[in-house]
């Protein structure tokens, strides 16, 4: 098991101009990078962070477009795997931080936390790449070459639950833009607003 | 004799109001009504078709899309859209996507009698949401589609149009 922000500070080496999608690892990616190629979406709505990522990337093939996707995320859109696997976007790179739980309700697990191979769903779905991951050192060794290969790529890691109990309304939001906000400055980055 | 634009919603219509208003992606999942539409879209080399498994995909996928610069569309039937709720909310309306969402609207008929609960609550669930929407019916209503993707530039929303021609047009 990894600890989610150790695996940001490793991938944060290798980022180079990338669009990154910071998913359920947002609170720690904000510490790293917080800029207008930086999109913490929160949860919109739960499932469709990999749709997002897929369409951000198929708009903008020459931008490399990293989301860090969520099991539980995952598991509500399965379906979404064989529509990224069709198109195909050389330029998508499909992080999931699997930590088996709900963690912001509470810390349940998810259906089948143990045994779901989320890296053998993805290539079952077409995939041409998946990988998973449990230790910090291989996937330190193995992520340049991921990230140096085309997409779309799939990438499960293991990471430890941080569960949250305090009452949603008593959260410190961690967030320091809105979502559209997120979007429009995006927008502006690319020169598409 | 009934004018043939007036019984009837054709694909090529359907097709050239897409065009004219700069649609560069059709996020799908096909329907009874649109199988001769996909063969026009499909055939379109500067259209790309993204087919969805789930309506609800559509629409991150199509949030997306749009935070990247493109103009996408999404052609669903009310069955899903209903099924889409959250994704509509969360996707499109918490984002500002402005975007037209052609909805197939299964059961509909003209005089309100209907037997299919998908057309009861199509109204419904969009005056629940707060989309606006067209209905249309035949190629003489086209220009409402044309109308609502000035609407969604406009207010920065997604908006709805109708098709409730579900028994011919389309399907030939």
């Amino acid at each position: 098991m990894m600890h989610t922000a150790e695996v940001l500070k490793v991938f944060a080496e290798h980022r180079g101009d990338a669009i990154v999608i910071s998913g359920r690892g947002g609170r720690h990616w904000m510490q790293i990078s917080d800029t207008a190629l930086d999109l913490p979406l929160g949860d919109p709505a739960m499932g469709g962070h990999s749709g997002f990522g897929l369409g951000l990337a198929l708009a903008q093939p020459n931008k490399r477009v990293v989301l860090f996707d969520s099991e539980g995320d995952i598991l509500m859109s399965l379906g979404q795997l064989p529509t990224i696997a069709e198109q195909a976007p050389a330029n998508f790179y499909h992080f999931l931080l699997d930590n088996e739980v709900y963690a912001t309700t509470g810390g349940q697990p998810v259906p089948g936390a143990k045994q779901v191979d989320y890296a053998g769903i993805a290539r079952a779905s077409g995939y041409p790449r998946a990988h998973s991951f449990t230790e910090p050192e291989d996937f330190s060794r193995e992520l340049p070459g991921i990230l140096a290969a085309p997409g779309p790529v799939f990438v499960a890691l293991k990471v430890l639950p941080e569960v949250e109990n305090t009452p949603i309304g008593q959260r410190v939001r961690w967030r320091k833009r809105t979502t559209d906000k997120v979007v429009g400055d995006l927008r502006s980055a690319l020169g598409v607003a | 004799m009934n004018d043939v634009s007036t019984v009837a919603l054709s694909p090529e219509t359907v097709m050239r109001q897409m065009k004219q208003n700069g649609v560069t992606d059709i996020v799908w999942l096909p329907d009874s009504e649109t199988n001769w539409l996909y063969l026009l879209m499909k055939a379109d080399p500067d259209l790309r078709l993204v087919g969805v498994t789930r309506e609800g995909h559509a629409c991150s996928i199509t949030a997306g899309l749009y935070a990247g610069g493109r103009k996408p569309m999404i052609l669903i039937q009310n069955t899903g859209m209903l099924e889409s709720g959250d994704s509509i909310r969360g996707w499109l309306m918490g984002l500002n996507v402005p975007v037209v969402l052609m909805v197939g609207y299964r059961g509909y008929t003209r005089h309100g009698v209907n037997t299919d609960t998908a057309a009861t609550y199509t109204e419904r669930f969009l005056m629940a949401f707060n989309i606006p929407f067209y209905l249309i019916e035949n190629d003489s209503d086209s220009d409402r589609i044309t109308k609502a993707f000035e609407l969604a530039e406009r207010i920065r929303q997604p908006v709805v149009v109708l098709v409730g021609d579900e028994y011919h047009g389309f399907n030939r």
